[in-house]
């Protein structure tokens, strides 16, 4: 997969493929913390770096692992990456910002097991891509995660305001509204491979 | 974590039940939602999808349980993982070997089994504090659970979204499938739509046990 362009991986990552309505990773933080757009917008920007560290990781690991034929290993220390990074985005965040460190709560350690992230670390091997288009895959991730989370809190900001029937208030109506987004997005489809 | 007191239980019927109904990691508790969504597109999917986890359930949450007094508090999260992963990359090269169709159907998602929070929230709240037998028969529990969710998708879906069922063809020839069922939009959908239908029973029962108590007191 040499010949794809950045631009192409870019898009294909963060709109087409769109790693949360389309390929249906991370759906927990994503219907967790998209209450607030504020909240969204920093959980998006807090996974988004430690999609870029993991990936950068990621691409590391393969080299290591196939000099030593230790592929075997690549799920253990990827997710063992992902750990360390999420502890070092966590002490980052209480230490410059515990107000954002306590509106996260429990979704900020929970980025380990946030399944885009090792999603991301896996696809990138499985289409072979070379350290830029790594990156790059990544930072297009990280973007379409943070735009489906934005889309969906600034949906669940106007429904606070909407006369639905209390039996489907909650986890029902956010899927519902998650399904109609991911059709809208299904739009995209053509434009990608 | 449903209030599960911190001292050990005593097996019964109801630590096996429990994961099945009442807690039920997807319906009820909403985990592990990323594979229920993505590869119930399919009843065999489903079906494969569901025993992979069991299995990855069942044996960390017994290994964790035997080993629950030798890891530090402090690092145990990265423990669970470790095992954790060990266990999905036993699936993974398992699944390979057996069906290469089914390895290439279910993609990524098995090595995904890992990030299932599901596993993670069993071994924290569950296995780290039980013994042996009761942790085993509870993570069968919620392993028949998560796969029972995992189905009661996967069968909507594929009856809907192709009109047929483990492929066989269950619906009138001038049946026409739709589409979208078997397209991502469609696994929110089919999802919602079981939420709405266990939030609906449980509000009728919770008026029902209202009037019951009501009643007497009415006039």
């Amino acid at each position: 997969m040499q010949g794809e362009s950045l631009g192409f991986i870019f898009l294909n990552a963060a709109v087409v493929n769109n790693f949360v309505l389309a390929l249906f990773l991370g759906i927990c933080p994503f219907l967790g913390v998209s209450s607030k757009k504020e909240t969204a917008w920093n959980m998006g920007l807090a996974t988004l770096f430690v999609m870029l560290v993991s990936s950068m990781s990621a691409y590391a690991i393969n080299w290591v692992l196939g000099e030593l034929d230790l592929m075997f290993l690549r799920l253990i220390c990827y997710i063992a990456v992902i750990a360390s990074a999420v502890q070092l985005v966590e002490m980052f965040i209480k230490k410059f910002s515990p107000s954002l460190f306590r509106s996260l709560g429990i979704f900020l350690p929970l980025i380990t097991t946030n399944c885009a992230i090792l999603g991301l670390a896996l696809f990138q091997t499985a289409k072979e891509y070379d350290f830029v288009q790594s990156v790059v895959y990544a930072l297009g991730a990280g973007a379409g995660f943070t735009l489906a989370l934005m889309l969906m809190a600034g949906l669940r900001e106007k429904l606070e305001l909407a006369d639905v029937p209390a039996v489907s208030q909650g986890a029902a109506m956010s899927l519902m509204l998650a399904g109609l987004l991911s059709l809208a997005f299904m739009g995209f489809a053509g434009l990608g491979a | 974590m449903a209030g599960l007191p911190n001292q050990t239980e005593k097996l019964s019927l109801d630590t096996f039940l429990r994961g099945l109904w009442e807690e039920n990691p997807v319906f009820v508790m909403l985990l592990g939602m990323c594979p229920v969504l993505a590869v119930t597109n399919s009843t065999m999917n489903a079906i494969a999808m569901g025993l992979a986890t069991t299995f990855v359930l069942v044996a960390s949450s017994v290994l964790i349980s035997l080993i629950r007094n030798l890891i530090p508090k402090q690092v145990r999260i990265a423990s669970y993982i470790v095992i954790i992963a060990t266990f999905v990359t036993v699936v993974d090269y398992a699944i390979q070997a057996i069906s290469l169709d089914l390895y290439n159907a279910l993609g990524a998602f098995i090595q995904l089994i890992v990030a299932n929070c599901v596993i993670l929230g069993r071994a924290e709240a569950y296995a780290s504090k039980q013994r042996l037998h009761t942790t085993l028969v509870n993570s069968l529990g919620m392993g028949a659970g998560f796969t029972l969710a995992l189905l009661s998708l996967g069968t909507v879906r594929e009856v809907l979204g192709n009109g047929t069922l483990l492929g066989y063809a269950v619906m009138p020839a001038d049946f026409q499938p739709w589409v979208v069922m078997i397209l991502p939009p469609g696994g929110f959908f089919v999802l919602g739509a079981w939420l709405l239908l266990f939030a609906w029973l449980k509000q009728r029962r919770d008026q029902r046990l209202l009037q019951q108590e009501g009643a007497p007191h009415a006039g």
